[in-house]
């Protein structure tokens, strides 16, 4: 066409409406929807945790602003993408580690993880899961010393609910039949510290019943940002009404996950099939961290939906397979990963065009 | 009401802009000085030479070589000049460019309307054809079904549906005229459902003439003007797979050239034009000449009431973009859209996150984000076994993409690249 040099009119290309987020829009609303969680964490767990978020935070965006500025002269930082792995990165550390490892975590995760591959949407692995993965085994000490909430009993300090758990089961204790017990022990209201803290969390922990109800709060020993399923899980509403995170893999990842912690979770407990405490293991650790904001990463999980349900099935059970017989209590980093490899076959599977379907 | 069909999968509802000129009446635009009629590039196309006089309605080229439909003069005047033009859509074409003089002897001179039930079947057929409507040679009687596409095929456009309202009589009549040529089994018309007014001057006028017609409401979604998915919306997915349910599919605006063509005995001249955006001071449904300067149109608008983002011939979605206001109204030109910066969501190109809206978006099944890939990477073959071929352009996948990737431009880039077949 004459577009003449003068033309005030470039030829764009069609379609000249668009709608729906950004890439931009979509990673900040992801932030948007974690700070809840995030809040309620340092209130929990103090001043250290805001530090741990805080340098995680700023290591990834340091090093997106020089990586991607040195090697590719581009600013990237307003895609909002390093902003996102940072805090998630954060989130899934102890609050008491030792400030260099959220640093290295977030060096690790925008570098390497991301940036090697060749950046944004380029990476197989998740960048906070694989950063959360490495910092895990190299520094395993500081990463499993936890600190009980500020507002918790003593007798907490030191131990998650699944690491109390993976413990019972190491030393039998006579009488026990479930992993919530362990838990109640060291939840007696006179074992709460006095505050307007605790007074809050003791209220609204009687909605549900003892136990369950501090574990949905995260009112109980483990990372900063993954201890409050409820607040997690109310942040993700907006993020699934607005489709910037698919239904798929979350509903797969839980659903499979809760059915195998019900139907076997029970077994080395000796209390048989269909007797495990699905509610336990599913408001526990950071499965609904990894289960609503990090598998349902949109880089590293299968574009359709066939896909996503493998691969959603794929992590809850591996998640099961690794809590209830692995030898750390946690396994959602883990399964997450390991699943995110198979991200290229999965979408092989489904989603031929439809002229196709017609010849069948 | 029924509940109001779709197509199976994929899609997206823009906004609705109709709107703006959906409640605006019909006018005639002003008789312009020039016109430019396009007339192909075949030797045998053109009928005329620089400096012949032709009167209104004659035949100045036959569009598709020696024997096919033909291109009329749209107003009286002398050839000044045949040349290579450029078209909305951006190709070339050989021209006749005519200066307006004499006498406008079809639209002035008032006749009879020809009583069409007596004329025969290959009559109607060689009227429809002389007046360039439409070749219908190659169309068999006995088709299944007749389905008239009464959707319209781009957002904000309002032509038809203010064909609809209008003129729902004519359209019944050359439906029925249609509907003696090609003898379908069934008839089923397709409009989107919340045009209350349309649908309900159509339902009047199908009862008046006894027309035996199913008016099947369609939920508003995007392109359900298309061909295919609008059948998939009428007949469902299973009754297209059989080949035995032969199907015509015509639309409003070739209903209406019918009726003129064999009912009042006159050739395609004019066209319903839709000039609309939120850039546009005043949006009409405008009567035009083929072969009107777009310019003139927006002109007669009233202008942009401010710096138009984007001028385009045809809509949003598939529409191309000019950059002057040179190029010719054509028999295709259902509207001109002068977008503001507002209205088009332009955002920064990122990378491809991989969040599948493309997919979902696909009214074809294809995965445009992989296929877009592919052939970033030069892996034509890869893209075609992805289904490269059957992208038409529809430009979903390009509307919901958060990365504003320019997937469908660079999908138009592919298949002009990739190897026949």
């Amino acid at each position: 066409m004459g577009y003449g040099p003068g033309s005030a009119l470039r030829p764009f290309p069609a379609p000249h409406l668009h709608e729906g987020p950004t890439t931009a829009g979509m990673m900040f609303s992801v932030v948007l929807c974690l700070l809840p969680a995030g809040i309620w964490g340092v209130l929990l767990f103090g001043q250290r945790a805001l530090h741990v978020l805080l340098v995680s935070v700023g290591a990834s965006l340091l090093t997106e602003l020089a990586v991607s500025g040195l090697f590719l002269r581009r600013f990237t930082l307003a895609d909002g993408s390093a902003l996102l792995t940072g805090l998630l990165l954060g989130y899934s550390l102890p609050p008491a580690v030792p400030l260099f490892i959220p640093a290295a975590a977030s060096f690790f995760a925008i570098a390497v993880i991301k940036q090697s591959f060749g950046g944004l949407g380029r990476n197989w692995l998740n960048p906070a899961l694989g950063a959360r993965v490495f910092v895990m085994f190299s520094w395993t000490g500081p990463m499993t010393r936890w600190q009980a909430p500020l507002a918790a009993a003593d007798v907490l300090s030191g131990a998650t609910p699944l690491g109390l758990a993976k413990e019972a089961l190491s030393h039998p204790v006579p009488g026990l039949r479930g992993p919530i017990e362990l838990l109640l022990a060291g939840l007696r209201p006179s074992g709460l510290r006095a505050g307007p803290l605790s007074d809050l969390l003791q209220r609204l922990g009687r909605l549900a019943p003892a136990g369950y109800g501090q574990m949905a709060l995260g009112n109980v020993a483990g990372c900063i940002g993954e201890g409050s399923a409820l607040l997690l899980a109310l942040g993700s509403i907006y993020l699934f009404v607005k489709k910037i995170i698919a239904w798929e893999i979350p509903a797969a990842y839980l659903g499979s996950f809760g059915l195998l912690a019900w139907a076997f979770g029970g077994l080395p407990f000796g209390a048989g099939l269909f007797r495990g405490d699905a509610a336990f293991h599913l408001l526990a650790g950071g499965l609904a961290l990894g289960a609503l904001y990090m598998a349902a990463d949109p880089v590293t999980s299968p574009l359709k939906r066939p896909g996503r349900l493998i691969f959603g099935l794929g992590c809850g059970a591996l998640t099961f397979l690794l809590r209830t017989w692995g030898s750390q209590p946690e396994g959602v980093a883990l399964a997450v990963v390991l699943m995110n490899m198979f991200v290229p076959l999965l979408n092989r599977i489904g989603g031929r065009p439809i002229s196709r379907e017609a010849e069948q | 009401m029924r509940q109001a069909r779709t197509f199976p999968r994929g899609g997206i509802v823009p906004p609705d802009r109709t709107a703006l000129s959906a409640g605006i009446p019909i006018r005639n635009a002003c008789v312009p000085a020039e016109v430019v009629i396009p007339v192909g590039r075949q030797p045998g196309q053109c009928l005329v030479r620089p400096g012949d006089t032709v009167s209104e309605g004659m035949a100045v080229g036959r569009a598709g070589g020696p024997d096919s439909i033909s291109v009329h003069a749209s107003i009286p005047g002398r050839v000044r000049e045949v040349g290579e033009r450029i078209l909305a859509d951006g190709s070339r074409s050989l021209a006749v460019v005519i200066d307006l003089q004499g006498e406008f002897t079809v639209s002035a001179r008032a006749r009879p309307p020809v009583e069409w039930e007596t004329l025969s079947v290959p009559e109607l057929r060689e009227r429809i054809r002389e007046h360039g409507v439409a070749d219908l040679s190659a169309a068999q009687a006995g088709a299944g079904c007749l389905v008239v596409n009464g959707v319209e095929r781009e957002p904000y456009i309002s032509a038809g549906q203010r064909l609809m309202i209008e003129h729902a009589p004519e359209l019944i009549t050359g439906l029925q005229i249609l509907r003696r040529i090609l003898e379908p089994a069934e008839v089923v018309f397709g409009v989107e459902e919340g045009r209350c007014e349309a649908l309900e001057s159509l339902g009047r006028a199908a009862e008046a003439a006894a027309l035996d017609c199913r008016i099947e409401p369609l939920q508003p979604r995007y392109p359900q003007g298309a061909e295919r998915p609008l059948l998939e919306a009428l007949l469902g997915r299973s009754r297209l797979r059989s080949k035995t349910a032969g199907t015509a599919v015509t639309d409003l605006a070739s209903l209406y050239s019918i009726y003129e063509a064999v009912v009042l005995d006159k050739p395609l001249l004019e066209r319903i034009v839709t000039v609309t955006g939120l850039a546009v001071r005043r949006p009409a449904n405008l009567k035009v000449r083929l072969g009107t300067r777009v310019g003139n149109l927006f002109e007669e608008c009233g202008g942009f009431s401010e710096p138009p983002a984007r001028l385009l011939a045809g809509g949003p979605m598939m529409g191309s973009c000019q950059s002057g206001l040179e190029a010719p109204v054509t028999r295709e030109l259902e509207g001109l859209v002068a977008l503001s910066r507002s209205e088009i969501g332009r955002a920064a190109e990122t990378p491809c996150i991989g969040c599948g809206r493309c997919a979902s978006a696909c009214p074809w099944g294809l995965m445009p984000g992989e296929i877009y890939k592919a052939l970033e990477h030069r892996l034509f073959a890869e893209a075609e076994a992805a289904g490269l071929t059957e992208c038409t352009e529809c430009g979903c996948c390009a509307y919901v993409c958060p990365a504003r990737i320019p997937l469908v431009a660079g999908m138009r880039q592919g298949k002009s690249r990739a190897p026949e077949g």
